[in-house]
């Protein structure tokens, strides 16, 4: 077995891969209502393999609920095709198994277990069951090279619920990377992390993003600006505008949306 | 120690040892009379190996345990009064049917008279109606407290089933009057020591096979399951068929406890599978600590031998008693007697903190603890939710 190469060459960049077929995320007619209330309505959203979008909006937008109903965690109605497959409507861990992975606004790690013992169980969705019923032992290339890119492999036998804030969000990216997820959903990775841990974020998704479907929730918009390809902004259940950082902040609907808020000009 | 206690030798010298106490020291040590009666604790340490694994790694309450011994338990009785009644009757009718019934033995006994299906059927049959029943119950994504109650009602049925049907599982009276084992006489002590030797091993078994669980990459998931069930899933696993598989197991294990409890004790009736024995196979496990691999085992027994001989001193005060011990213990230490350990070297080391010496103030500053403090969460936050889609 060859080295797993879980980091791409080059950077994303907008509209993603010029060459070749790339994958891709095709978001259409999306719509999820609670008892009557309409969260998302009818929102079109594609994403192309080696961009790194941004979802965008003010509170109550919608954001995080298109990526409940992309992962199955709400019922939606419309589609999802992922390269092709149809995902909506189908059980949250089949759709994983499909490569859809997200991550949560609060880290969601197991804190009992090390990171190694999250790496591994997050790599280790095709095992067989005679694999599972063995002790681990050493460790899985892939995981080492995750341990590498997420900056976490002096702290690999660290019990989980020890780590720092930021920490658990990469463990939780890095659990994204082992578990061959080819989308990556990420919901408010940074939220809560000190000037340093964003800057170290922001750099590690220019490195993975390169060869994945990359969709991230973030509010700080000096964040977006450094390091998104491209922007959606969604206002109300649908989508206002989309687009370069440039072009959406040229946008007049969305200056309209944001005029009073603090959201586009920075904090 | 605990890298010794964890390592392979350490381990080893663990069963030694074990083996060495219950094989050798305990029969040549106790009277005929007290071996049966460490036999039968044995046979609840044994569920309590399989509660360990699905409460304490799981975290899921069993609290229903009772039905998968029983299932064990009537299997085997059923053969050895059948058993019995071929060798000593001649008729081949047990006693009581042709007291109670029509004084013919029912279709669905008949299996049981041959000795390897009886074999079989003590695992197979605790083991599928597990897995039916968890298959049904996780898959519906029932868990928490409503599983502990759905598996308790479950008990009181099955009890309340068995007492029903007089003619063909002897009623409220159950199955006794044992004579024979798979052809040795049950009077005799030599036979006795045998079937407690068994018993015995059966335990090393199921704490060998529990540890080689634990520490396996199930054993790893089934934590994760148990703390986060719900961002399992979004890996790509069915938390219901992790969960399902700890349960199978520990019902296996309280099958073939129930199995062996017959023969041991002398008798099996409702009164050993309902709901009290069901909560009080939990009791030692929580005690002992849960989540540990001898907890269980040596808080089964050590409840199990304090009821033995506290209930004889003081008969109704010791139901209190134990009722009192497990609300001490799941609310004081919900990890049972072996976080004690824990427990106190964290007090110590708090102490420590709050009375600095001399010599630690010279000491350079100490690094920043792991734990930074982290910003409070955004009020709208949204965390893995508990209950997916209900």
């Amino acid at each position: 077995m060859t080295t797993p190469t879980l980091l791409p060459d080059g950077d994303p960049q907008a509209g993603g891969l010029r060459h070749g077929r790339p994958k891709y995320l095709e978001v259409r007619d999306l719509t999820v209502a609670f008892d009557g209330f309409v969260a998302v309505d009818k929102v079109n959203l594609s994403v192309t393999q080696g961009d790194l979008r941004f979802l965008i909006g003010p509170n109550g937008a919608g954001k995080t609920t298109i990526i409940d109903a992309i992962t199955g965690l709400v019922p939606a109605t419309g589609s999802v095709n992922h390269t092709g497959t149809e995902i909506l409507g189908r059980k949250v861990h089949k759709i994983a198994r499909l490569g859809v992975g997200r991550t949560f606004q609060t880290a969601s790690v197991f804190e009992n277990l090390s990171v190694l013992q999250n790496l591994d169980i997050a790599a280790g969705t095709r095992r067989k069951a005679k694999e599972l019923l063995r002790r681990r032992k050493g460790m899985d290339p892939a995981v080492q090279e995750a341990l590498e890119i997420i900056g976490l492999d002096k702290a690999a036998d660290k019990q989980a619920g020890t780590l720092a804030h930021g920490q658990k969000q990469w463990l939780e990216i890095g659990m994204l990377l082992v578990q061959n997820s080819d989308v990556l959903l990420l919901d408010e990775p940074i939220a809560g992390m000190s000037q340093d841990e964003r800057d170290e974020t922001g750099q590690l998704l220019r490195r993975i993003a390169a060869s994945r479907i990359t969709l991230v929730i973030e509010h700080d918009m000096d964040f977006v600006r450094e390091f998104a390809t491209s922007v959606t902004v969604l206002a109300a259940g649908k989508v206002l505008s989309e687009g370069s950082v440039a072009q959406v902040q040229a946008d007049k609907k969305v200056q309209d949306v944001y005029l009073g808020t603090a959201g586009m000009e920075g904090h | 120690m605990s890298t010794f206690l964890q390592s392979r030798w350490g381990v080893l010298t663990g069963f030694a040892v074990g083996a060495v106490l219950l094989l050798v020291l305990a029969p040549t040590g106790l009277s005929v009379f007290n071996l049966a009666l460490l036999g039968k604790f044995i046979c609840f340490a044994i569920v309590a190996v399989g509660i360990g694994l699905a409460w304490g790694r799981g975290g899921m309450l069993t609290l229903g345990q009772g039905v998968f011994f029983g299932l064990g338990a009537y299997i085997m009785a059923m053969h050895l009064k059948l058993a019995d009644a071929f060798l000593f009757g001649g008729s081949g009718v047990p006693d009581f049917m042709s007291l109670y019934g029509s004084g013919e033995v029912p279709g669905w006994w008949e299996p049981f008279r041959s000795p390897v299906v009886t074999l079989i059927a003590v695992v197979l049959v605790p083991g599928l109606v597990a897995l039916v029943l968890g298959l049904a119950v996780f898959k519906r994504r029932v868990k928490g407290a409503y599983f502990a109650i759905l598996s308790q009602a479950l008990a009181a049925a099955f009890a309340v089933f068995l007492i029903g049907q007089q003619a063909t599982t002897g009623g409220s009276n159950g199955l006794s009057g044992f004579r024979s084992f798979f052809g040795f006489d049950l009077k005799d002590p030599s036979n006795k020591l045998m079937l407690y030797s068994i018993a015995a091993v059966v335990l090393l078994l199921a704490v060998g096979t529990s540890r080689q669980l634990m520490n396996s990459r199930f054993g790893e998931l089934l934590i994760a399951v148990r703390d986060q069930e719900e961002r399992v899933r979004f890996l790509g696993y069915d938390p219901a068929t992790i969960k399902t598989v700890a349960y199978v197991i520990a019902a296996v294990m309280a099958g073939i406890a129930g199995a062996l409890f017959v023969p041991i004790v002398g008798i099996i009736s409702p009164a050993d599978v309902g709901v009290i024995p069901s909560i009080a196979f939990l009791i030692g496990v929580a005690i002992g600590g849960r989540a540990t691999l001898l907890g269980p085992v040596l808080g089964a027994l050590s409840v199990a031998i304090a009821q033995a001989s506290l209930s004889s001193t003081f008969p109704s005060f010791w139901v209190y008693f134990q009722g009192l011990l497990f609300v001490l213990v799941i609310g004081f230490m919900p990890g049972g007697l072996a976080s004690l350990p824990g427990l106190v070297s964290r007090l110590r080391r708090h102490r420590a903190e709050q009375h600095p010496t001399e010599q630690r103030k010279t000491e350079p500053a100490p690094p920043r603890p792991i734990l930074a403090p982290e910003s409070a969460p955004p009020a709208t936050a949204t965390e893995v939710p508990e209950e997916a889609s209900r």
